[in-house]
Parts: C-alpha cells; sequence; structure tokens
C-alpha cells in the first residue's frame, strides 16, 4: 500500500471513531473531548487534499472556537446545580434503522455514480487565490458574514446575561 | 492516491454518525455537537470536491459555512445555558411548554 493511502486510513480511522465517542458516548465530557479528535482529523484530510489555509482555519475556529465554548457550557451546565446530567439515549431501535437505511442510500449513491477522475493533486499555496474569491466574486456574502457574525455576538450577550426586573 | 469517493464515503458516514446523535442523544449539548459532526462532514465533501474539480469556490465555500456554524454554536450555547438556568434539565422531552 502506498504511503498516502497509509494516512488517509489513519485519518479516516481517527475521525470516524473520535465522531462514534461524541455520538455514542453516556458521559458528555469525553464527548466534548472527543470531539477535539474528530476536528483535527479532519484538519488533517484538509491538509492531505491540499487546502492549507482551509485546515489551518478548521484548527482555529473549531478547536479554538467552538471546542472550548462547548465545553465552557458543558462545566457550566455541571457546576450551576448538582442535578446529574445524564446522557442517556432514547428510541434506540428505530433510529439506528433510519439512520442505517440513509446511510446505506449515501453510500451505494456514491459507489454507483461514475466520477471523473480526480486531477493530480498538486501542492500550492491557496491563500492568495482564497482572498482573490472573497473580495470579487463573493464580496457580498463576506459582508453579510460579518453581519451575521455581529448578531450572533449581540444575541448571545442578549440571551446568557442575568434578567433584571426594571 | 486516494480517488475522491473514498473521501465522500468518509462524509457520509461522518454524516450518519452526526445525524444518529442529534436523533438519539437526549442532551442539548451533545446534540449541538452531533450537528458540528454534521457541518464538518459537510465541508469536507465541499473540499474534496473543490480538488477534484480543480476549483477553489468549494474552499470559499466552506468558510461561509464555519462562519454559520460558530453563529449557531454560539447562540445554541446561550439558549441551552439560559434553558438550563430556567428548568434545570438538559433533555429535549422536558421542554413541553408549547405541547398542548
Amino acid at each position: 500500500m502506498e504511503i498516502s493511502a497509509l494516512v488517509f486510513y489513519l485519518l479516516a480511522a481517527i475521525t470516524i471513531g473520535s465522531a462514534a465517542i461524541v455520538a455514542f458516548s453516556r458521559n458528555i465530557v469525553y464527548s466534548a473531548f472527543s470531539l477535539l479528535g474528530t476536528f483535527a482529523g479532519v484538519a488533517g484530510i484538509y491538509v492531505f487534499l491540499g487546502a492549507d489555509f482551509v485546515a489551518g482555519v478548521q484548527i482555529l475556529i473549531y478547536v479554538g472556537g467552538i471546542l472550548v465554548l462547548i465545553l465552557f457550557a458543558v462545566m457550566l451546565t455541571h457546576r450551576i446545580a448538582d442535578v446529574q446530567i445524564t446522557n442517556r439515549s432514547a428510541g434506540m431501535i428505530p433510529a439506528v434503522v433510519i439512520i442505517a437505511v440513509f446511510l446505506g442510500l449515501l453510500i451505494q449513491s456514491i459507489r454507483d455514480t461514475p466520477w471523473a477522475k480526480a486531477k493530480e493533486i498538486v501542492y500550492l499555496p491557496t491563500t492568495a487565490a482564497i482572498g482573490d474569491f472573497f473580495l470579487q466574486h463573493y464580496l457580498l456574502p463576506f459582508e453579510l458574514a460579518s453581519l451575521v457574525l455581529l448578531a450572533a455576538l449581540i444575541g448571545a450577550v442578549v440571551l446568557s446575561r442575568k434578567e433584571t426586573k426594571e | 492516491m486516494v480517488p475522491l469517493h473514498y473521501y465522500l464515503f468518509l462524509s457520509a458516514i461522518l454524516f450518519a454518525i452526526g445525524a444518529a446523535g442529534v436523533v438519539i442523544r437526549r442532551n442539548l449539548i451533545v446534540v449541538l455537537m452531533s450537528i458540528e459532526l454534521m457541518l464538518n462532514a459537510v465541508n469536507l465533501t465541499f473540499i474534496a470536491f473543490a480538488r477534484a474539480l480543480g476549483s477553489m469556490e468549494g474552499q470559499v465555500i466552506v468558510f461561509f459555512v464555519m462562519t454559520v456554524a460558530a453563529a449557531e454554536a454560539v447562540i445554541g450555547l446561550a439558549i441551552i445555558i439560559s434553558v438550563f438556568r430556567h428548568r434545570q434539565t438538559l433533555d429535549p422531552q422536558e421542554m413541553l411548554l408549547l405541547r398542548w
């Protein structure tokens, strides 16, 4: 087996293994921490696909931002009162059946589609091209994204502060 | 060299695990984490196609998905914390205020 395929399988195993822990672990702290493995594995696959800037941003935003935020939420909801925050599951059998059918459908359609042969990968820096796209073709969505972030910022502050009676 | 459909398989499996987490789990924070898994799977598909088609657009779209994912996580966690403060539970099956 080539070395690149080996690396791919390793990254895929890390990603899927920790994703399974996230979704199926009974302990919510384990779930939160194994999210790190998923995000890092996906970032590794981005590097593998030649998307260097996206991989860096993945680590920055997901691991540095979203994961820390989720850990904060886990710890906060753990501490507020001493209720046991269980992570029990419900409706296991119908859910598993539906998900299995859905996954089978996806895999079947991926396998049956005749994909064009992928171009030979060239590892070049992508940052400048992405910047060009943001400031030319996608200028309006780019500005809208900043508006969305501003709205999320204000919304989070409004939602999570203590309610004070006038 | 790993062909395109391996990446698609990987992201399909990741998406299915995320969907299973959303449906099975009964804790709002884990549901939110599973949604993040699904968004990651979609991003992976975008990047895989961007490479296979030799275009940059797929990589650009990923940034918008990440923006929305970050906004969603922030708002979702703020809502979760204020729900927890009011009701002392994170089980969505016990949030019956709008059900009759």
